[in-house]
């Protein structure tokens, strides 16, 4: 059953300062659901208005409209006249970056969120004590309780923010894009750490990143933002494979983007006239011919051949213009008739430029999107 | 994007409690507070400034300006002011710059030593550093008109009571400030701009005209503007050096119409509000010059090391200048000072009062119960203002650097508008106010100056405080808001504790300038409520001038201390002025 709902989200900002009357939306009548116990994420560009519906779930920003409720309770609503300010919310926040309380060490960190409880439920200074080790000692810093907060690397001062917002044990917890401080690596041990933490308390997250690679890793569903709407929301995997527009196809991961028309549909198969060549792509959606497409052809499911025999439908002839060496793969860019098209291969498979070969667009490759989505 | 719709909705508050218990929340109470009683000090005395002096029985008249300007002609009055301001303000940025590029961009040794010179005016107040040069250069027994000028010039003395010996005594008081804020400019100031243009083939000279001084000019500019408004606003200068010559500028020109046998209170706001129109034209000028400054420089906040200039054989004259500079400004008034309180009665250096040296004047002063007393109020009215300044300013600039409330810029202004207005100009106003206001009985009394000392400061503890708010990144409070925090616990435990260091440094300051503060003091004192700057002053008019030697050391020395306990404990606190 679902914990959070957001329903109907408005949120303007000042377009500027000199034309304080004109208003930007920063968020446009968003609405999603998150599900007790799994992860939600809020992916999209700088801008796109994620950060500001997560700080309105926050209480640290006022929505113009909608509401938001948290297991029946009325966090937020304009209708009912209805506003929970921040520190009543009983939520968890990490920040983006941390705001570890430089004048307190780590034990009196974690022990903030306790301390300031209305006298009538704060727990006694034991008590206080024993919450604070066992939680530190989930996120592994409690050989560390006494030292300064300043003294902490990154990632251990990112525990330490996780630890702080998960000691009130609190329904919800809020993550603003909590890894883009940490270095690659210590980004993905940090992803794969904070799904396990998140799996094992069984804790409620709304997770806002830009990073694609790491919603996909971390979440049970992903919202995809632009310009303060929801595109698309899904698992990653059905996201992923098959992206409802050109803007989804394009962030989450990278893609050839083919313009064509729909010339028949065949066995579940539409054939699609493009300027290169004709392709035949699976697809649940429903065209007629004549219709405007996109084909949307995933790089890493594109095979080069050297074997130029049999163009036709989903093989076509091209040249490749350049090779580039990424490690653990090749990236391959092949000129067709005027265009350039991305293929990504294993590292088994690299061909030198200029060479000509033929281009096998396996059906996984393609997602099939109406024109001008 | 910004649709229709969007247009029409504007932000809107949701009432979850009850109106009267969130209009009654710790946060609302405390702010508003605060912004009331920053407005009461910043607004109030302007207001009663302006009454008294255009409103005289019930209608609107300029008759005090056409008393005023009887007595001493119009033209003269700003004419005076006006040469005193601007050639003070000359000499000092002609001094404080050129000291500045040496120390900054060259090779010339010495830096530490002019960096604590630079602390001369933070350290010797204005009236000590005039009577200093009322011993060195006085007509009859200067020591410099006896053992040098005169020598050198036939049987002329150099007259001190002039315009030019004024000028010669504020621009080396101003001077130490222009170097700092020259060299904070030079210092920002990236030195791959100089060294592209040398690669470009320029000679060291040609880098100087064309890159570094269009560079710097803004804050060149800017720094000889604060410089004219201090000038405007000084009062030791002309009331101890112009007033024997009859030299009138508008400070003296004020505290003369109080201290008529019949005060003459018209009069002195007719003055007050002429000069008031002065520094602010002058305060003005220089927010403009900056700001403009601000939009061209590519000068970044970066601190750079840039490679010294290298002068070759214009080393030794440079470095020559700057020990002259330093003897001149830092050891000579201290030695004459030292010298002179070691003196039963004051007559210049001889092989004689050489000889007899006492230190009975020490004893004096230090046994002396009016002096004691006077040391009581400085040390009250010091500690007290700094306190409640620095109380004060805390919450208001968290009200303006975090909160969107919509009069905020208003209580930014009114905390700020004391900066323009001179010390004789508030005494004015505060006099006017609290002769008007017999039911707030605070004329007569310490707490009178307690309240001037707390609208002057009020600027500066903003500035610290501010400071140190801009430092603190916003989701520190965030963070704490989301523990659960509401906004008194978050004031408290969050935002004072990380706001400290900016807290004492200013607190100190607020201390030490407070210490030597004459203007406002000199027309709001009575008999009693002296403070030390007013002792000083008193015994200085009395003819006690190897007494007031004595004082001024032991000030000194006090001062001495005070500013090396703020510097152990690592708070950076410069001359912060304008």
């Amino acid at each position: 059953m679902s914990l959070l709902s957001v329903v109907e989200l408005v949120k303007t900002f000042p377009a500027s300062r000199q034309e304080r009357h004109k208003r930007v939306l920063a968020v446009d009548h968003v609405s999603f659901e998150v599900k007790e116990g799994e992860l939600f994420t809020l992916l999209g560009p700088s801008g796109c208005g994620k950060t500001t519906t997560l700080r309105s779930i926050a209480g640290l920003e006022t929505p113009e409209e909608g509401s938001i409720t948290l297991a029946d309770r009325v966090l937020f609503s304009s209708a009912q006249k209805v506003r929970v300010p921040a520190s009543q919310r009983g939520l968890g926040m990490v920040f983006q970056s941390y705001a570890i309380w430089p004048h307190m060490n780590v034990h009196q960190n974690v022990a903030f969120p306790l301390q300031v409880l209305p006298r009538a439920r704060r727990p006694s200074r034991a008590e206080i004590r024993e919450r604070v080790e066992r939680v530190l000692a989930v996120v592994k810093l409690d050989h560390l309780a006494s030292r300064d907060a300043t003294a902490l690397s990154g990632g251990q001062q990112q525990r330490l923010a996780l630890a702080r917002a998960l000691v009130m044990e609190p329904k919800l917890l809020l993550l603003d894009e909590p890894l883009s401080n940490l270095d690659a690596k210590l980004r993905e041990e940090m992803r794969f750490e904070l799904k396990r933490l998140q799996r094992e308390i069984g804790v409620t997250c709304v997770y806002v990143t830009h990073d694609q690679a790491e919603a996909l890793a971390m979440s049970n569903d992903v919202a995809v933002m632009r310009d303060g709407k929801i595109e698309q929301i899904g698992r990653p995997r059905d996201v992923y494979e098959s992206p409802r527009t050109r803007f989804v196809a394009d962030f989450i991961g990278t893609s050839n983007f083919i313009d064509g028309v729909v010339e028949e549909k065949r066995d579940g198969r539409y054939r699609v006239r493009t300027e290169h060549g004709s392709l035949e792509v699976e697809s649940d959606a429903a065209f007629a011919a004549g219709d405007p497409v996109v084909v949307s052809a995933r790089p890493e499911h594109i095979v080069l051949s050297t074997d130029l025999n049999g163009a036709g439908p989903n093989r076509w002839r091209g040249r490749v213009e350049v090779r580039s060496f990424l490690g653990e793969v090749v990236d391959h860019v092949v000129s067709v008739g005027g265009r350039e098209i991305r293929v990504r291969c294993n590292s088994a498979i690299s061909i030198p430029p200029p060479t000509e070969v033929t281009l096998v667009f396996n059906q996984e490759a393609f997602t099939l999107i109406k024109a001008g989505a | 994007m910004a649709g229709g719709t969007a247009a029409a909705l504007g932000p809107r508050l949701f009432a979850d409690d009850s109106l009267l218990r969130r209009a009654l929340s710790a946060r609302n109470v405390v702010v508003l507070a605060v912004a009331a009683v920053v407005a009461y000090l910043g607004a109030v005395p302007l207001g009663f400034l302006l009454w008294q002096t255009f409103v005289r029985g019930g209608h609107l008249t300029l008759a005090n300006f056409r008393g005023a300007y009887t007595s001493v002609g119009l033209g003269t009055m700003v004419l005076n002011s006006l040469a005193f301001a601007l050639g003070s303000s000359a000499l000092a940025t002609l001094v404080g710059s050129t000291l500045a590029y040496l120390i900054v961009r060259t090779d010339v040794p010495g830096k530490a030593l002019m960096f604590a010179a630079s602390l001369v005016p933070l350290i010797i107040p204005g009236i000590l550093h005039t009577i200093a040069w009322t011993f060195i250069l006085d007509p009859n027994n200067g020591v410099a008109n006896q053992w040098v000028i005169e020598p050198l010039d036939g049987h002329k003395p150099f007259n001190l009571y002039s315009i030019p010996g004024m000028i010669w005594i504020e621009g080396l008081h101003l001077a130490p400030l222009v170097f700092l804020l020259m060299a904070a400019a030079l210092r920002s100031m990236d030195p791959s701009l100089e060294e592209s243009a040398i690669m470009s083939g320029a000679s060291l000279p040609t880098v100087f005209r064309r890159i570094t001084v269009p560079l710097v000019r803004p804050a060149l500019y800017a720094g000889a503007l604060i410089m004219v408004v201090r000038g405007l606003e000084s009062f030791e200068v002309p009331a101890l050096i112009g007033l024997r010559n009859h030299v009138w500028v508008y400070t003296s020109g004020i505290w003369q119409a109080l201290n008529d046998a019949v005060p003459n209170y018209g009069k002195a706001g007719a003055y007050a509000m002429s000069l008031l129109v002065l520094t602010s034209v002058g305060v003005y000028l220089q927010s403009r010059t900056s700001r403009r400054g601000r939009a061209v420089q590519t000068i970044t906040g970066k601190g750079f090391r840039p490679h010294p200039v290298r002068l070759g054989v214009w080393r030794l004259p440079a470095t020559l200048l700057v020990l002259l500079y330093f003897a001149v400004a830092v050891v000579l008034p201290l030695l004459v000072l030292f010298y002179a309180s070691t003196q039963g009665f004051y007559s210049p250096p001889s092989r004689h009062t050489l000889t007899h040296l006492t230190f009975a004047n020490y004893t004096a002063t230090w046994r002396d119960p009016f002096v004691r007393h006077a040391l009581v109020n400085s040390i009250y009215v010091g500690l007290g203002s700094a306190t409640a300044v620095m109380l004060l300013a805390a919450v208001a600039s968290w009200l303006v650097v975090r909160t969107r409330l919509p009069g905020r810029w208003i209580v930014d202004n009114l905390a700020f508008m004391p900066l323009a207005i001179p010390g004789l100009v508030l005494g004015v106003s505060l006099l006017f106010v609290y002769l008007r206001t017999p039911w707030l009985p605070v004329y007569g009394t310490l707490w009178i100056i307690f309240i001037a000392y707390l609208t002057r400061y009020m600027p500066y503890g903003m500035r610290y405080a501010s400071t140190s708010m801009f430092q603190i990144g916003r989701e520190l409070e965030e963070s704490a808001q989301m523990s659960g925090a509401g906004w008194w616990h978050t004031f408290r435990r969050i935002v004072l504790p990380l706001l400290t260091p900016g807290i004492v440094a200013g607190w100190i300051y607020i201390v030490v300038v407070s210490f030597r503060e004459l203007g406002a003091s000199v027309l709001l004192y009575s008999p009693g409520k002296e403070v030390l700057s007013i002792v000083i002053w008193e015994q200085w008019r009395d003819g006690l001038q190897t007494q007031v030697a004595a004082l001024g050391v032991m000030l000194i020395a006090g001062l001495v201390v005070l500013v090396a306990v703020a510097y152990k404990l690592g708070a950076r606190i410069g001359v912060r002025e304008a």
